[in-house]
């Protein structure tokens, strides 16, 4: 095959290649999932972020953008004013911050993954699917998208977009797409790859015979044998998301004041280290925990979906 | 071999062209293109705006104007940074040791870090050893790299660490920005100025070798040969080192093959938080100041370079390994 034949993640946890052609019952995966500690207790942090992202105006009574009254041009120490881990360099909760913080960086990232997984599935599947020039079409169109580092990439087309508009362009949407179409080329590869093998499988064959057509093919047949790497794939790009979301609302080009996110938050720690080394700990160490719940997560999904691990 | 070199060499040409026009066809959405930087200038009139774009022919089809930039590119043109007042391969030339000088320790220090990281794992699965190179990697792999830069930063450079010990007292900080000291440069102070950086990307790349290494070096440690020479009496380490890594290092060559394009890119969050006067800094500012042709430059070296190393990763394969046949 041409072009770039190895290239790995960006996060570069590889989910399992391949798949497995007699699937596993439920319970089987739930049980290899919940032997795997790490990725159990991955999980139930993950849904206690999630239920403090949702509750969040329930459990802070300040607003996210507010400044307190007491502030006066140093940013207030944990414990005062009822600000128990302090308050950023303007005077705003952290705490509460952090809790709207987390509602945007985690549907930000789980919208991503769902543009990321349904693109990158339709290009992956028509391309094993189908075979020949269209294949090898689609796949030098990954490899062209796969050589272009994404950071940089990312940072010019935000770049752009704030620069044709204004920077509140950069909103949740805008970015959500722009990650979302760009980070495809991954799931694009992995389906193609479960296609290549699955199509010349006898049940496809059968279907075939039977006079199913391509679609009825592909999506009855062929996708829920291939289900198992894109689930681990998404899961682990989640994280990856959250990462790359971060970085660019810290370097400007994500998400814009004063709404917060946990990137966002960041943007102006290193120049406060000093007078707020609180706001500058929390925020990272929530991107931190979640990533690593993530991929903890990821780790156990692709251990309890692959049936040849017992 | 030899015709798979060179199709393989012919192959990389497309890839090339279309990384080039998806490139340029995305900073041609750049407002004002090239001319950005004097859209702002409050002294250029529209008249003037309009005679630049037709002496810097961008009142020409975009085609044309793409197929002028890549003849330009190839012969080593790569246009006028608006923002150093030089052309592009001079103001990357400038910035590219510095980058060299950074990403090149911090490979050596993964590389060898790494290896032994992952061999160690490797020969006692699931011991206290391999469960720590284990949780390193998830946390390496899980890290906002400019959240821990900040706190390296805040450890070593605000607070700093000190204290007394046998009558000597210790002072561990260390400098956060910069390549050297104003007054300083010598070899101690380059060497302090590298620590903090090196850290960061270190800790990153270091997850990937160490886990890599490991999985690599068990697949080898269960094969046949293995067994063969441990049955002829050589001793452990010798077989881990000669029968063992050799054999191990091969699927390594990819991840090598991804690190190096970053060797000349550089390291954008890194080099920005530690103020180091490299490429990825460069790209940084070059977008704030919409430098057109910086950017352009920049981006498509990168993405020439991926291609680049790719290629010689699936050469060097077919060399190391004699049981890779290509058609």
């Amino acid at each position: 095959m041409a072009g770039i034949t190895q290239t790995i993640p960006s996060g570069a946890l590889l989910p399992v290649q391949g798949v497995e052609e007699y699937p596993q019952d439920r319970h089987q995966t739930w049980r290899k999932f919940s032997r795997h500690r790490l990725a159990l207790s991955g999980a139930i942090v993950l849904l206690l972020l999630v239920f403090g992202a949702t509750a969040a105006p329930w459990l802070s009574h300040f607003d996210p953008n507010a400044i307190d009254t007491q502030w006066s041009g140093t940013p207030l120490a944990p414990g005062a004013f009822g600000h128990w881990i302090g308050t950023d360099e303007i005077g705003r909760d952290l705490y509460t911050r952090l809790l709207f913080g987390a509602r945007i960086s985690l549907t930000l990232a789980v919208f991503a993954v769902v543009i990321e997984v349904v693109l990158g599935t339709l290009i992956g599947a028509v391309a094993g699917y189908y075979g020949g020039k269209i294949d090898g079409a689609l796949m030098r169109l990954t490899d062209t998208f796969l050589s272009i580092p994404l950071l940089p990439l990312l940072l010019v087309i935000t770049g752009i977009v704030a620069a044709s508009s204004s920077k509140a362009a950069l909103n949740f949407a805008s970015i959500v797409l722009i990650i979302g179409l760009l980070s495809w080329m991954n799931v694009a590869r992995l389906v193609r790859g479960s296609f290549l093998s699955l199509r010349e499988k006898e049940f496809c064959e059968a279907a075939r015979a039977i006079g199913s057509n391509d679609s009825r093919i592909v999506i009855r047949h062929l996708l829920p044998n291939a289900v198992a790497p894109i689930v681990v794939q998404a899961t682990l790009d989640v994280g990856n998301v959250i990462l790359l979301e971060s970085a660019l609302s810290y370097l400007g080009f994500g998400i814009q004041p004063p709404t917060a996110s946990w990137g966002s938050m960041l943007a102006n720690a290193q120049e406060n280290i000093t007078i707020a080394p609180w706001a500058a700990i929390y925020p990272g160490l929530c991107i931190f925990i979640t990533v690593l719940a993530v991929n903890y997560m990821g780790d156990g999904l692709r251990d309890a979906l692959d049936p040849n691990v017992q | 071999m030899l015709t798979y070199t060179i199709r393989r060499t012919l192959q990389a040409i497309p890839l090339m062209i279309l990384i080039s026009i998806i490139l340029f066809a995305i900073l041609h959405q750049m407002p004002g293109g090239p001319l950005a930087p004097y859209m702002q200038n409050p002294h250029i009139t529209a008249a003037d705006i309009e005679r630049l774009k037709h002496n810097f022919g961008l009142d020409r089809p975009v085609w044309v104007q793409y197929l002028s930039w890549l003849g330009k590119y190839l012969t080593g043109d790569w246009g006028w940074s608006t923002m150093n007042s030089t052309p592009v391969t001079e103001a990357i030339l400038e910035r590219l040791p510095a980058t060299l000088e950074l990403m090149g320790v911090s490979f050596v220090v993964s590389v060898t870090l790494g290896l032994i990281a992952g061999i160690l794992a490797a020969v006692k699965p699931y011991s206290p050893v391999d469960y720590f190179v284990t949780t390193f990697a998830f946390f390496g792999f899980s890290m906002p790299v400019f959240w821990f830069a900040l706190m390296l930063q805040m450890l070593f450079s605000v607070t700093g660490i000190h204290f007394q010990m046998f009558g000597y007292a210790f002072d561990f900080s260390l400098p956060s920005a910069g390549m050297t000291s104003t007054e300083g440069g010598n070899f101690v102070d380059r060497v302090r100025h590298l620590v903090l950086p090196v850290i960061t990307l270190a800790l990153i790349q270091l997850a990937t070798w160490s886990r890599f290494t490991r999985a690599s070096m068990q697949e080898v440690l269960h094969t046949d040969y293995m067994r063969t020479a441990a049955a002829k009496g050589l001793t452990f380490f010798s077989i881990l080192i000669k029968h063992g890594l050799k054999n191990a290092l091969m699927p390594v060559v990819t991840i090598t093959a991804l690190s190096l394009p970053g060797l000349f890119g550089g390291a954008i969050i890194t080099e920005s938080i530690f103020a180091w006067p490299g490429m990825g800094r460069l790209f940084i500012t070059a977008l704030q100041q919409q430098d057109f042709s910086l950017l352009m430059g920049y981006l498509v070296l990168s993405a020439f370079l991926v291609v680049f190393f790719n290629l010689l990763a699936d050469l060097a394969y077919g060399w190391l390994d004699p049981r890779v046949k290509y058609d």
